[in-house]
């Protein structure tokens, strides 16, 4: 049996607040194969963020990492060093954040900010840093890039920041490529752009990819496995075309449900998108048994007290619902 | 940088005329000003003949806005009138007094800025620590000390018990004469200095692009000095530029206690001798310092943030 | 990040910091208000030469000065002086910042360019420096102190003021009241004021200290208070020459003037936490 590159197991992440301390995160488990694509999916607040920020070991008060393993090619990183995780921070494990114009030091021209990951990891001079920088801004398909390394981040496009910050991502060739809502704060239309590159680099490179978005359709496009995560807890897990065709938690059905569909229109007739009804819960206020019974159109009792186990799924797929079946 | 520097004289000149127009009317239009003011005041006594003769020397009987002409022709020219007191022109007396007043300025900056952003950025990359708390309380003390009191206290210690150092005068204008005067004036910008780095510091080390620096595998040492000071500087320099520009005015009691011959002593001195045309050159001279420092700061901007020199 | 994180406030705690300050300040309004019945001794006129320059001790527990007059009556006397001073010239520079802040704001047009402009000015004159002139024209004393410390500190009232109405102006709330038709005024005062009191508040609480400390510099340079009255400031300003022979003299009228700003600034910034959140006053 092979090793995964990144396996993470029963992770559980704290949050300190007033008092009291809550997990934002708990009984997180998945896999990621070399170069395979894994996606994460939920709405804002259900903890995909902070699970991407923990397996980057970037996890900060009043946020830890509250149990449960990390391993990375076998090796468990939960309790490595500040020194080895930065050893492996960049080189191995890379990441994309959000705002591409927010994640940037604006004061620092972008070149020089992508040239640092051969100075930290490579332990070349500056100049020949930032030939490399050049190299690495072509490569993602900054127009001109000899100039462009001396720009700063104002001065670019938000596609072209996302570009900027891809080419730091995948400066040192990382096993795994975090990317954590890479496109959300991008217009549509630079979007597709964005993953398409995203996906052609990383597939040519040989690097895996942990995609976190609120987007499943997106996700379901880019990745082979989905799993979906409903208020710190993963509700289930797929394959990405199962995942459309046999949605098996209600809380999944409802996301699949609330897509729209090109083509399947004039199928199903002029058809409103649903919506799910209700919202998410805040940390401190997560209901007791399955989190999602509250806003979950067939919930009874039992929904109410126990927590669902994972029942398993085809093809190595899981569910937590105790109506599953 | 030309571009900058010429909207922002658009901005100054206007002020500076304001000030000046400002200082005319205070001094010219409400009671109890200029020569009637000397007759008031039981020091001084100048027979009914002299006075009139003084009023039409100086004009003080023309229309108000034909004298106001004629101030403002003579202000930017840099004729500030003659002192009532030595009858040596104004500019003259003031350009004898700013190099030491710019000297303990610039002293008091450098120790403000040199223990201020120090501690600032001590107490915020250890928060919660007993650097942060001890920084913090020292910062709101500092902003609540005042000056001349504080000066009077390190006049006692240093110059009149251990006898480190002078207690006052200008001396030859050396490093030991500077030392008190600088540290009464500097406590409070330091404090305040203090307080906005720590401010500033944690909120850039809170911004996304640290993380950023963070997710490359940067030592938090480099991901400071590669990503934070600059940033924190950005925030600090308005500060150190308010400041600095309001210093020259804060040493009035400072340089008075020390008997620092600055402009603020002068100022004090002239209004106790009622010498109203040296008391308007003080205010001016002090006003373009504030907004020659202003300007400075926003040159430095410039400099270090590219954001608005593209813009 | 999706998850909203509240930074760890890490400066003095809110409250610690407002209990702090507001413990220092009601002790200088007690000791302003009782000033008659916990004095020892009259402030002015018990003065004995036979007594003069006693160091603090059990009789006198802050020593005496030069003229044999005990220094803790004094600085308890003092305290109304200073107190009064801060507090009736920082209503002159509420009253003034509000009231331009508002109709600037609200009214725009050249009413707003002529009181930004006018702001732009009273920050480019140290208020110390204009307070100086306005007392060299109208001669020392009590009046001039408060009329020159009242006319010069306005513009950060102001710059709030006109921030805020600019932000609230175009809210519905107000939209509403101007559709009843409500004057412009009471719009003003009635609809607006009350929702940036919390940041004038603050704002006049820190500078109800720059206050007394202008008021301590300027009695001290011999413009404000004259003896023998007591100002904390004044008392400095005799002690200055005898702080080789009674440097307690220069130290206790200090050290009540420091503790009194002290409690100011941490009153306003643990009010600046409750009253002010988005921290529109923070000036560091």
């Amino acid at each position: 049996m092979t090793v995964p590159l990144l396996k993470v197991d029963n992770l559980r992440i704290a949050l300190a607040g007033d008092g009291a301390t809550y997990n934002a995160v708990e009984n997180v488990s998945f896999e990621i194969g070399r170069g395979e694509a894994f996606g994460l999916v939920g709405e804002s607040g259900c903890g995909k963020s902070i699970t991407a920020l923990a397996v980057m070991g970037l996890l900060r008060r009043p946020l830890s990492l509250g149990g449960g393993r990390i391993a990375l090619d076998g090796e468990e990183i939960q309790d490595a060093s500040p020194a080895e995780m930065r050893r492996l921070r960049g080189k191995r494990i890379a990441m994309i954040f959000q705002e591409p114009m927010t994640a940037l030091n604006p004061l620092s021209p972008v070149g020089k900010q992508i040239a640092e990951m051969f100075v930290l990891h490579e332990g070349m001079g500056w100049n020949e840093a930032m030939d490399r920088a050049e190299e690495a801004l072509r490569q993602v398909r900054v127009p001109s890039p000899e100039r462009r390394i001396k720009d700063y981040p104002h001065q670019l496009s938000g596609g072209m920041r996302q570009r900027v910050m891809i080419a730091i991502a995948l400066a040192c060739g990382p096993d795994l490529l975090v990317a954590d809502e890479p496109t959300t704060a991008l217009d549509v239309t630079v979007q597709a752009e964005i993953i398409d590159l995203m996906a052609e680099l990383c597939a040519a490179k040989g690097t895996a990819i942990l995609m976190i978005s609120h987007d499943l359709g997106l996700v379901a496009n880019m990745c082979k496995r989905v799993a979906v995560m409903y208020a710190g807890r993963i509700v289930e897990s797929q394959a990405a075309e199962a995942i459309f065709a046999t949605p098996s938690h209600p809380y999944t059905r409802g996301l699949v449900d609330s897509l729209p569909r090109l083509g399947e229109r004039s199928k199903r007739g002029r058809q409103r998108l649903r919506e799910i009804s209700g919202v998410v819960p805040s940390i401190a206020a997560y209901p007791a048994g399955c989190r999602f019974n509250p806003r979950c159109p067939s919930v009874t009792d039992v929904c109410r007290e126990m927590v669902p186990e994972a029942t398993p799924l085809p093809a190595e797929g899981l569910v937590r619902c105790h109506h599953h079946g | 940088m030309l571009l900058v520097l010429g909207r922002r004289l658009a901005n100054v000149i206007p002020t500076l005329l304001a000030v000046i127009a400002l200082v005319f009317l205070l001094f010219s239009v409400l009671p109890g000003s200029f020569i009637s003011g000397m007759n008031e005041d039981g020091r001084s006594t100048i027979d009914p003949a002299v006075m009139e003769r003084m009023r039409k020397e100086m004009g003080l009987d023309d229309p108000l806005l034909e004298r106001f002409g004629k101030y403002v022709a003579a202000t930017v020219t840099g004729d500030l009138g003659t002192s009532f007191r030595t009858r040596e022109p104004v500019t003259k007396m003031l350009s004898n007094r700013i190099w030491p007043s710019l000297k303990l300025v610039l002293a008091a900056m450098t120790f403000a800025i040199a223990v201020g952003v120090t501690l600032g950025f001590l107490a915020a990359l250890k928060p919660g620590s007993w650097i942060d708390t001890a920084s913090m309380v020292g910062a709101i003390s500092g902003l609540s000390l005042s000056q001349f009191w504080f000066g009077l206290m390190l006049m006692y210690l240093f110059a009149l018990k251990l006898q480190w150092l002078p207690s006052f005068g200008y001396g030859d204008g050396g490093l030991r004469h500077l030392i008190l005067p600088a540290v009464a004036l500097g406590v409070g910008p330091m404090a305040l200095l203090a307080r906005t780095t720590r401010a500033a510091v944690l909120d850039v080390l809170n911004a996304d692009f640290v993380r950023t620096a963070r997710s490359k595998g940067m030592s938090e040492r480099r991901v400071v000095e590669w990503h934070v000071l600059r940033n924190a500087l950005v925030l600090v320099i308005t500060i150190v530029g308010l400041q600095f520009g309001s210093l020259m005015g804060q040493a009035v009691v400072v340089e008075k206690l020390f008997a620092w011959p600055g402009v603020g002593s002068l100022m004090v001195d002239s209004v106790f001798q009622r010498d109203m045309p040296t008391v308007q050159g003080c205010i001016l001279m002090i006003v373009l310092f504030f907004l020659a420092i202003n300007t400075l700061v926003d040159l430095a901007y410039v400099v270090i943030d590219p954001r608005i020199r593209y813009q | 990040m999706s998850i909203a994180i509240k930074r760890p406030r890490l400066r003095l705690k809110g409250g610690t910091s407002l209990w702090i300050g507001g413990g220092l300040v009601a002790t200088a309004i007690m000791a302003a208000v009782l000033a008659p019945w916990i004095a020892l001794t009259d402030p002015v006129m018990d003065a004995n030469l036979m007594n003069a320059e006693i160091p603090p001790g059990l009789e006198y527990p802050f020593g005496t000065d030069a003229q044999g007059r005990d220094i803790y009556s004094r600085i308890v006397y003092g305290a109304r002086i200073s107190l009064s001073v801060g507090i009736i010239s920082q209503i002159c520079n509420s009253l003034i910042g509000v009231t331009l802040g508002l109709t600037a704001g609200y009214w725009g047009g050249w009413w707003d360019d002529l009181v930004s402009g006018l702001t732009n000015l009273m920050l480019a004159i140290p208020s110390l420096v204009f307070a100086l002139a306005i007392m060299a024209i109208l001669g020392p004393g009590l009046v001039s102190l408060v009329i020159a410390l009242g006319l010069t500190s306005w513009s950060y009232s102001c710059r709030i003021a006109r921030a805020q109405v600019l932000s609230l102006k175009s809210q519905g709330y107000v939209q509403a009241a101007r559709i009843l038709g409500y004057g412009d005024l009471r719009i003003m005062f009635t609809q607006i004021l009350p929702n940036i009191l919390g940041p004038l508040i603050v704002i006049a609480t820190l500078g109800m200290g720059g206050a007394i400390l202008s008021e301590a510099a300027l009695s001290f340079l011999g413009l404000g208070i004259r003896p023998p009255f007591p100002s904390w400031g004044s008392m400095l300003s005799e002690a200055r020459d005898q702080i080789t022979t009674a440097p307690w003299l220069s130290v206790f009228p200090g050290l009540a003037i420091f503790f009194t700003v002290l409690g100011l600034n941490l009153l306003g910034d643990g009010l600046r936490d409750i009253l002010d959140p988005q921290s529109t006053t923070r000036r560091a």
